[in-house]
């Protein structure tokens, strides 16, 4: 489906810096910032203010005020892709920047492909010759990190169930299509009920998924953790402790059960996504070198690694082995047991090891505050930080899947407007090429191959 | 001179579907026209299937015949009975078919070719393609002679290297025992070009006096005909016609096939060309679709002035013995006596990927090719490529533009595109799932598509073309004036709507709108819209099409206009994809395969990402920067 060629994305860091940028780019990009920006004091349109002026005010949903921004206003071809721009500075937070995000793309803006921005603007020629290759580099790099984080961001459950739907669209095309093509062997003779009701089942669990999304539980999105620590050590308490006991149960929605291996939490506003939560709860009693090696294949792709050293006796060389595998890696270290006799201090820790260190005890569940200052204080650093792809990698699968569901929204309308059963399939088409988005997979010959395996056609 | 030597403009090999049109074309843009065939009583032979159109082919005829081709004109002349599939669904996938007088049809295509002044028909086989510095110079017969050419278009159908099997036998020969063509390969591929090897395959044919029709289901054609031809009188093709008849196989069939699978050349290996999907042979049917207990068999007449008829459904390479059983093992056939055995047959045709899309090799410049030869599969694909490659090859001897019709202008598009652009596996075929902006390229309306591409190209005459602007003007002119006649809610409407089930209106509305309801009809506002002008069936069928489908018309329309972008950044032909930096390896060699003319096309390629495109464009774009500031340059030293 055509979408309007209005891009935006987050133009800063996804971190909880201090002030967060939106960046909007594109014929629309005026009409669409109008349509969320209240101004403080009342003012003319932003589509009919100056270029290079800033305006003060709110981005509001409807009722909702979402943030208080400050909107930055660039007519092309001055601007950074030449092209109109509306830059939205707000406050920051990774939530808040979503949620404009997303309110920006609702109104009309397609989120940007990977490195589109920086594409336009050498296009545009905003960018000097000399910069080309540099250019090509990063839209590549881009890209290629955007296909990886597409799919691997996507809970497998989600994936396979994702993927599912799209096989259920792709029959029904190739039945529509091969009757067309042959029909004279294949007939459609009461077919438009059928699909209609494969169809609202569909969109059933499309919603199911939207709303989901909404709620951020298809995503694995965050900063990927892992815990690290001798047996008994106690990784598996310190998990209990910032998974939280009362944590709300997910309904049994399709596509939504956790996934055993991993874990998202929160912690003031920052998600971490602890990695092999089985692992940890089960090594916890199974031979060290088990835990040992596992702990090696964990630590291999983490972004943090949280080390779980028992203060109450002496670092062993299961320690040392570990402590081997954090060099120069972004490590916290969790001195635990302190309600217990201290025999391994900070000091011997940051004798080996140069890291921060925080004391803790699981049991007596203190030493929490100190954690998360620790964790603030990194990621304010910028030591920690969310590709900025990983967010937009997201809205994009959100919108992608908004887009099919108003495609099978269409079909339905069709079948209960009576209209011949090939417009269906143009729509039903469009449904499946908007999930192969979120799969990064394309239409290629697909619906060929599935036709000919399927359906039997004639002479 | 021990051979005969002959200087002409242009040399077509193969005088079948593809061969015809390109030939024509050639000759009647004014070059001088050889074309070669293996039997001049074969001119346009129909060895197969005895029907031209059918879904999605029955587009590709209505553009040949908008392009200034002959293959509608020719069947309107000589078919025995006419469809329009698909009527029950969207205008988009209405489609002719009609059952050809083979015997006939050949006839007058020859009739037509022998009329064509600046046309010449050899019996010969071409066994050399000759060429110099990469610039094809002619070709050579069995017999020695030469003829020198500026322009080659090859159209060898199933001819090269022919091989037809059934059981064990297997005979070197093209289709009907033909001679095959058994040079021509090495001499291509000593070009470098590359041959692949494929496969297809035909039923048997039967005596008309051995069928038991009262056991069949008859199938009559449409009351009313549409001809083919945008120049044909719909008058003249309201003639008597012909029935097919339907019979179907059942278990004991499949049991006969089931048990003799060994014996087939398919199991055995005996074939090693890949055939087609969309045509299974019967013992494929049977396999591939195990829980199908019957399969439809078409028994289809071959002309007036024959008794063979033959057996749609059921092609098949078994061996003769268990041919009989199983075709006599069907209801109407018990005592069917055979005519001609049902057979597979493999020949040589090139990877289509070694062609531009305006049919010339991209290693041999002059020589062009379509049809078969080029890997695709039936009549209708073949003398688009033929019509095609011939007005390409004109227009270069004349030193003009190459003519490509796009995927957003016609089928033919289409067709061509997938062909020098995807991989292709086996016979390609024409399929409407494979036309993206298929509601905008209807049969219906084909001469506004491609009409004005034929006037240019000069095989459409200025009469047709005026013909078609005052069409043209008529359309939007009745739809202006159906968006602007307003009708109030008044008594006579409501009833009117009423009576067609419709809702009643609240306000008044446009004769437009209330068109848009799918209850409604053109032909019914009439009672409402006293008002309308007389205008003919083919302006009100588009007025009507292009009000009713009006939001998918704009939605693809608007989908073009992006496509149509991204097919206007050409890109050069003398690009190293090598040099590019960030172009990942795969997309490199693809790009440096395919040599695609435009950033669309290379999109359309498998294995290069968006990304690449986008480092593409970065890079074209670098170039282009690169060669204004160096003419700059220059400009400042004079």
């Amino acid at each position: 489906m055509v979408k309007s060629d209005t891009i935006a994305a987050v133009a800063t860091g996804m971190n909880c810096s201090g002030i967060g940028i939106i960046r909007i780019s594109g014929e629309e990009a005026f009409e669409i910032a109008d349509q969320i920006f209240c101004p403080a004091k009342k003012e003319k349109k932003l589509a009919d203010q100056d270029s290079y002026t800033i305006h003060y005010g709110t981005i509001a949903d409807g009722e909702d005020m979402i943030d208080e921004v400050i909107v930055l206003l660039m007519r092309g071809p001055h601007s950074y892709t030449a092209e109109d721009t509306v830059e939205i500075d707000c406050h920051g937070g990774v939530l808040v920047m979503k949620k404009i995000l997303n309110l920006v793309i609702r109104k009309g803006a397609r989120p940007a492909q990977p490195g589109e921005f920086t594409k336009r603007a050498f296009l545009n020629g905003r960018i000097d010759l000399s910069q080309a290759e540099a250019v090509a580099d990063v839209i590549q790099a881009k890209n290629e990190y955007a296909l990886k984080s597409s799919v691997r961001q996507l809970k497998g459950s989600v994936l396979s169930f994702i993927k599912e739907m799209r096989e259920k669209i792709l029959y029904e095309i190739a039945f529509i299509e091969s009757a067309l093509d042959d029909p004279e062997h294949i007939s459609l003779e009461g077919y438009p009920h059928k699909l209609g009701d494969k169809v609202d089942n569909l969109l059933k669990d499309m919603k199911n998924l939207l709303i989901n999304f909404e709620q951020g539980r298809i995503l694995r999105e965050g900063i990927k953790t892992v815990i690290v620590g001798k047996p008994n050590a106690g990784k598996s308490s310190l998990l209990n402790m910032l998974v939280g006991e009362d944590r709300a149960i997910v309904t049994e929605i399709a596509g939504t059960t956790r996934d055993t291996l991993e874990e998202q939490i929160q912690i003031r506003g920052l998600s971490l996504l602890i990695a092999d939560t089985a692992g940890i709860r089960e090594t916890e009693d199974v031979v060290e070198r088990m835990g040992v090696h596992r702990a090696k294949e964990n630590v291999k792709d983490a972004d943090l690694i949280l080390y779980v050293v028992d203060s109450s006796t002496d670092l062993d060389e299961n320690d040392e082995k570990i402590l081997s595998l954090l060099i120069d890696r972004k490590v916290i270290v969790l001195l635990n047991k302190t309600d217990l006799l201290p025999v391994t201090t900070e000091e011997i820790i940051k004798e080996k090891l140069s890291a921060r260190v925080v004391s803790i005890s699981a049991k007596e569940k203190t030493g929490m505050e100190r954690f998360a200052d620790l964790l603030d204080e990194m990621f304010q650093e910028g030591k920690l930080s969310y590709n900025d792809e990983v967010c937009l990698t997201n809205i994009r699968h959100r919108s992608a899947m908004e887009s099919a569901k108003e495609s099978l929204e269409k079909v339905r309308e069709s079948i209960a407007l009576g209209m011949p059963e090939d417009f269906y399939s143009i729509d039903l088409m469009d449904a499946y090429e908007s999930l192969g988005h979120i799969l990064g997979e394309s239409l290629s010959d697909d619906l060929v191959n599935e036709i000919f395996s399927k359906f039997c056609m004639g002479k | 001179m021990p051979f005969v030597e002959e200087y002409v403009d242009a040399v077509v090999v193969g005088a079948g579907h593809a061969g015809c049109e390109a030939a024509l074309a050639c000759a009647r843009l004014g070059l001088e026209t050889v074309i070669f065939t293996v039997s001049v009583d074969s001119i346009a032979l129909m060895p197969c299937n005895p029907n031209i159109g059918g879904s999605s082919k029955g587009h590709l005829v209505r553009e040949i015949d908008a392009l200034g081709g002959e293959m509608g004109k020719v069947i309107d002349r000589t078919f025995i009975q006419s469809k329009m599939l698909n009527v029950s669904k969207g205008p988009a996938v209405h489609s002719l078919r009609a059952q050809a007088d083979k015997a006939e049809y050949g006839r007058a295509m020859r009739k037509v070719l022998e009329n064509t002044d600046h046309l010449q028909i050899v019996q010969a086989e071409v066994t050399e393609i000759l060429a110099e510095k990469g610039q094809v110079t002619g070709i050579r017969l069995y017999s020695g002679a030469v003829y020198h050419a500026k322009a080659v278009i090859l159209c060898t159908g199933t001819y090269l290297k022919a091989r037809c099997i059934y059981g064990d036998v297997s005979i070197h020969t093209g289709p009907n025992g033909l001679k095959s063509a058994d040079y021509l390969t090495d001499s291509l591929k000593k070009l470098g070009i590359e041959m692949v090897r494929f496969k297809t395959g035909t039923p048997a044919r039967i005596d008309k006096r051995s069928v038991d029709f009262s056991k069949m289901e008859e199938q009559f054609g449409d009351k009313t005909v549409v001809p083919f031809s945008f120049t044909t009188n719909p008058e003249d093709v309201q003639i008597d016609q012909v029935s097919c008849w339907l019979t179907y196989t059942n278990e004991k069939t499949h049991e006969i096939i089931r048990s003799n699978l060994d014996r087939s050349p398919l199991y055995s290996g005996v074939i090693e060309g890949t055939g087609p999907r969309y045509c299974p042979s019967i013992e494929d049917k049977v396999v591939k679709f195990a829980d199908k207990n019957r399969h439809q068999v078409f028994i289809e007449p071959e002309g007036l002035h024959t008794n063979e008829m033959y057996v749609g459904g059921m092609s098949s390479s078994l061996p003769e013995d268990v041919q009989h059983a199983m075709y006599h093992s069907v209801p109407g056939l018990e005592h069917a006596k055979i005519v001609r055995n049902a057979y597979a047959i493999e020949y040589d045709c090139i990877n289509p990927q070694q062609l531009y899309p305006t049919l010339e090799f991209k290693s041999v410049g002059g020589l062009f090719s379509g049809g078969q030869f080029n890997g695709s599969s039936g009549y209708e694909e073949a003398a688009a490529q033929g019509l095609v490659a011939g007005i390409n090859a004109a227009r270069k001897i004349r030193g003009e533009e190459p003519i490509v019709i796009d995927r957003s202008q016609g089928y033919i598009g289409v067709l061509i595109d997938d062909l020098v652009t995807k991989e292709n596996h086996e016979p390609y075929r024409m399929m409407t799932s494979r036309a993206e902006y298929r509601l905008l390229l209807r049969q219906d309306n084909a001469d506004q598509r491609l009409t004005p591409v034929g006037y240019r190209v000069g095989l459409i005459s200025e009469e047709r073309y005026q013909a078609l602007l005052e069409k043209t003007e008529q359309i939007q002119k009745e739809k202006d004036r159906l968006e602007h006649t307003m009708v109030g809610a008044s008594g006579d409407v409501q009833k009117f709507l009423d009576s067609y089930g419709s809702s009643s209106l609240k306000t008044a509305a446009s004769l437009a709108e209330i068109l848009r309801r799918p209850e409604m009809k053109y032909e019914y506002l009439s009672v409402i819209d006293p008002d309308r002008p007389k205008l003919s069936p083919s302006v009100t069928e588009q007025v009507e099409i292009d009000i009713k489908y009006d939001g998918y018309i704009k939605r693809q329309q608007k989908q073009v206009e992006q496509f149509k972008k991204l097919e206007e950044k050409k890109i050069p032909e003398e690009i190293d994809y090598g040099q590019i930096p960030s172009l990942r390896i795969e997309a490199v060699q693809k790009l440096t395969l395919y040599k695609p003319v435009s950033i669309g096309q290379a999109s359309r390629i498998s294995g290069v990402s968006p990304a690449d495109i986008s480092v593409l464009l970065v890079y074209l774009e670098q170039k282009r920067r690169e060669r204004k500031s160096s003419n700059e340059a220059e400009d400042g030293v004079y």
